[in-house]
């Protein structure tokens, strides 16, 4: 499952990075080609309402939602297992009030607070990744907390205490290696959502100027093309998604059975 | 004041336990901790006293709910006593500072019951042992490993260089307990606290475990509690034996002097129900009635008098005292009180 | 000769992992005539809880039953179908397992408990008789009726196990089989429930398979006893004579490993080494790694059981 997963995400990834010397076009060339072809030899993939090729739209439109994902899961994975860890380990008023804000977040629909925030920001990747992140921070602490509070129980942690470890040691050597599995799932489909949330922002006009090609911007306009006929300018970018988030659950599973030494050895 | 006074002379103990309780508050809802006032104890450990001599082995035994575990971990300063004192080697554990306790983790360490649950998961038996160096800074990176796989050869876990890498979960349950004793080990500590160390294990392998147990401690001169609800193996590895019933003490003494001559009822009772390996052996059981009550609201005047068939007017009045049989047996029960 | 009870034969149960096929059991026969205790005794891995559960075609998957065959009173177990085994289990062969904790149904109350397992089998009785009979069942076991009402949350784990008891026994079955019935308990309820079983095994006319780790129940218990290691019976016979005169070195080394406070000299005698596993089990006789007593065939030849002594003993010291 991991190769699957993997290989997906690695096509996709470098697809994108090479996409600028393997592009047929420019792919904001505007009549590039007749405006709606539909695919053919010249174009494989059509082109849409500006005459702009769709092969190198697809190809490049990645780009975009790669970066804002990234940049995402990086800063709310960090955030949400470092408040995570220490909240639920230090107990008391610590965890209370981690857990106040972060149940504030959560009862939030996902989307809905994206959009409050982008529309707050502006456009542009950064605001996006910021965007995405608050949405998700509340998900890894849920998920560490959880599980330190059953961890911080647990006798091997106990043990850890016994031999004279401070509490720094503990969160870090007994503790947080054996969270690992589980954060690691919530980052794949922290991944995946990044992904399908950026592509909505942009989708709903808050993401990246409509000048850079984004697969978000095709379903926007291939939306709006649809009732026409050209099925071609909103499959192709929808179907990019459609595989990118599905390797990136797909890499997730194996991921997760892959880091549990115990999970191993069962059937 | 510690009563045990082995040889007859007055001597500072290596362990001494005075006063110790240990009461856990009873978890409760919102709305009763909002609307009654009273609060629920239980209370594991209940006015307790006992005094170990260096060298010694010294029994806790006792069924569920009889304390012996809490006493465990309250010697180690796992967890806070409610009152009372444990002073170690001359130290008062309870009034220490946090410098002064992780001292103390070097001379004290502990055994745990679940070789499985006492090891991380995720981290291989050689670094397990090793990060007990680690944190105590013995050695430099470069010995520390060597001291390690030293420290594995000498719990039997051989070739020491293959062991080192194993993950916890790749070894029986004798191996993990031999790597949960080796980390005890590496510290070289004075005193180590064994709670039920092979309850887990396997009965051929037991045998191994204890004889590996009493071999570390003639070579590092090492003081054993030993925790356990098996009275059998209690007799087999400790020197003297404590039994507990419901948070207190009910009768201290010598090995063979407290099974040969239990005599608090409870004991009496305890040492008829063991199960014997041979067929033709004709249990004589004294059975108490009943079973063992809540630790929240235990009975009157002597915990046991509900159970017990000897049973008079004394007994749910008033607690009993310790009463001297010997100079090395003690038991708390009105039948044998002086005057 | 009466027919026996139970004949199992060449009995062989593997379950499937990651690393290969774990044979848990391998060609085990075994019979137990009416009225019998047998006691399976063994450690981790010698195969005597599947044993058990296989007698009752209870093998979860991925485990499989992958040859022999289980006779039950002329019934066919192993190719029965699963609507007759409901009908056998419970009424003709039940079972007490190990953990009253998780084996009593935390939302049901006693009372149900009771019931329901009379719903199955006895679809006739009315209510009242069943409840009325569930009280009976408990008075002879000890438990105050009144608590038929409670849940099985408000009982400590000794009267946890006598319910599990009752129910095992509710239905008169042929054959009760208690898998590790008292390890979990402390050591004065599991006298009781010792002397419990003792009692209504007279009373019942029982016919019994205990099995168990610990050998001074086996001791008290059983008529017969079958020492299991690794997956196969190595010795079955009369407990007496077991114990007076073990044959198989894995006997002995067990038996002088438990644990005795009226002879400590003879008790607490390790055996070195530890039990095989199972996937890759070692070529021969399975214990020859650990025998103390192992010669030119051990590792070459599995040996057959023979009869020596008035018993079956697999070990080439007797071929």
């Amino acid at each position: 499952m991991v190769l699957i997963g993997g290989v997906t995400i690695l096509t996709v990834v470098v697809m994108t990075i090479v996409s600028p010397y393997i592009s047929p076009f420019n792919p904001t060339a505007i009549n590039a080609g007749p405006v709606l072809q539909p695919p053919n030899s010249k174009f494989p993939l059509g082109t849409n309402h500006l005459g702009e090729d769709m092969l190198s739209r697809v190809l490049s439109g990645g780009s975009v939602m790669l970066q804002v994902a990234v940049l995402a899961v990086v800063i709310c994975s960090i955030t949400g297992v470092s408040i995570g860890l220490m909240g639920a380990y230090a107990g008391g008023l610590a965890d209370k009030i981690s857990s106040l804000v972060m149940d504030s977040i959560y009862a939030f629909p996902g989307l809905v607070l994206a959009i409050a925030i982008a529309a707050m920001l502006g456009p542009g990747v950064i605001n996006m990744a910021l965007a995405i992140a608050v949405v998700y921070v509340p998900s890894y602490f849920r998920v560490v907390r959880s599980q330190v509070l059953t961890v911080k129980e647990l006798t091997y942690v106990e043990a850890a205490r016994a031999l004279g470890a401070k509490s720094r040691r503990i969160l870090t050597r007994y503790i947080l290696p054996n969270l690992l599995p589980s954060v690691v799932v919530v980052v794949t489909l922290n991944f995946a959502d990044a992904i399908l949330m950026a592509a909505g922002l942009t989708f709903l006009g808050l993401g990246v100027p409509v000048s850079t090609p984004d697969w978000g911007w095709d379903l926007t306009y291939g939306r709006q093309l649809l009732p026409s006929g050209a099925w071609w300018v909103i499959g192709f970018p929808g179907l990019m998604i459609v595989v990118t988030v599905w390797g990136f659950t797909i890499l997730g599973e194996g991921l997760s059975e892959l880091l549990n030494p115990k999970l191993r050895e069962i059937a | 004041m510690p009563f045990v006074q082995l040889g007859g002379c007055l001597m500072l103990s290596f362990v001494e336990v005075a006063g110790l309780r240990k009461y856990f508050p009873v978890q409760r809802g919102f709305l009763e901790n909002a609307f009654s006032r009273k609060h629920e104890f239980v209370r594991a450990v209940d006015d307790v006293e006992f005094a170990i001599e260096k060298g010694e082995t010294f029994g806790l035994v006792g069924e569920s709910g009889s304390g012996k575990t809490t006493i465990g971990r309250l010697l180690l300063r796992l967890i806070e006593p409610t009152s009372g004192e444990i002073i170690i080697d001359g130290k008062d554990i309870v009034k220490a500072h946090p410098n002064e306790l992780r001292d103390f983790r070097r001379q004290a360490q502990m055994i745990f019951q679940d070789p499985m649950a006492a090891l991380s998961p995720r981290m291989t038996i050689g670094q397990a042992i090793k990060d007990a160096l680690d944190i105590h800074q013995i050695g430099s990176s470069n010995t520390r490993k060597k001291m390690v796989l030293q420290t594995l050869e000498r719990v039997g876990l051989t070739p020491a260089e293959l062991f080192y890498d194993k993950y916890p979960h790749q070894l029986s349950g004798g191996q993990r307990q031999r790597a949960v004793i080796g980390r005890a080990m590496i510290l070289e500590p004075h005193l180590v606290v064994a709670d039920e160390p092979v309850a887990m294990v396997d009965v051929s392998i037991r045998a191994q475990i204890l004889d590996l147990l009493l071999l570390l401690k003639r070579d590092l001169g090492l003081t054993y509690v030993f925790i356990t609800h098996d009275l059998a193996t209690a007799n087999y590895f400790c020197d003297r034996i404590a039994i507990m019933y419901l948070g207190k003490i009910v009768e201290v003494g010598l090995r063979d002097e407290v099974f040969n001559s239990p005599k608090h009822p409870y004991a009496a009772a305890l040492m008829s129900a063991i199960p014997v390996p041979d067929p033709q052996y004709k249990h004589q059981r004294m059975i108490p009635r009943g079973e063992i009550p809540s630790p929240i609201r235990p009975p009157s005047g002597c915990r046991f008098h509900p159970r017990c068939p000897k049973a008079f007017d004394a007994c749910p009045m008033k607690e009993p005292g310790m009463t001297k049989i010997s100079q090395t047996h003690f038991v708390a029960c009105h039948l044998f009180d002086t005057a | 000769m009466v027919e026996p009870l139970l004949n199992v034969q060449n009995l062989s149960v593997e379950y499937a992992s990651r690393r290969g096929q774990v044979k848990a059991v391998t060609d085990v026969s075994l019979t137990l005539d009416k009225g019998s205790t047998l006691g399976i005794v063994g450690e981790s891995g010698s195969g005597k809880s599947t044993l058990g559960f296989a007698i009752l075609n209870l093998i979860p998957s991925p485990g499989r039953i992958v040859a022999g065959k289980i006779t039950f009173d002329h019934t066919d177990i192993i190719n029965q179908n699963e609507d007759n085994m409901r009908r056998i289990r419970g009424s003709q062969i039940s079972m007490v397992f190990q953990d009253p904790l998780t084996s009593l149904n935390p939302l049901l109350k006693i009372r149900d408990h009771f019931t329901e397992l009379f719903k199955v089998h006895s679809p006739s009785m009315s209510k009242k008789d069943a409840i009325s009979r569930a009280g009976e069942l408990l008075d002879n076991l000890g438990i105050a009726r009144e608590r038929l009402s409670d849940y099985p949350h408000q009982f400590s784990g000794g009267m946890r196990q006598r319910v599990m008891i009752g129910l095992a026994l509710a239905l008169n079955p042929r054959l009760v089989i208690a898998d590790e019935p008292t390890t979990a308990l402390d050591v004065i309820v599991e006298a009781q429930i010792l002397e419990l079983m003792k009692r209504l095994k007279d009373e019942y006319e029982l016919t019994l398979i205990l099995v168990t780790h610990n050998i001074g129940i086996i001791a008290e218990m059983a008529d017969r006893i079958a020492v299991m290691y690794a997956g196969q019976i190595v010795e079955v016979g009369p407990t007496n004579d077991i114990f007076a005169d073990p044959l198989h070195p894995y006997t002995k080394g067990l038996l002088e490993s438990a644990p005795n406070i009226i002879h400590p000299e003879r008790s607490m005698r390790p055996i070195h080494g530890s039990p095989p596993d199972l996937i890759t089990l070692p070529p021969g006789c399975k214990f020859h790694p650990r025998c103390p007593r192992a010669f030119e065939p051990c590792p070459i030849r599995e040996p057959l059981p023979v009869e020596c002594k008035h018993r079956l003993v697999a070990c080439h010291l007797y071929n």
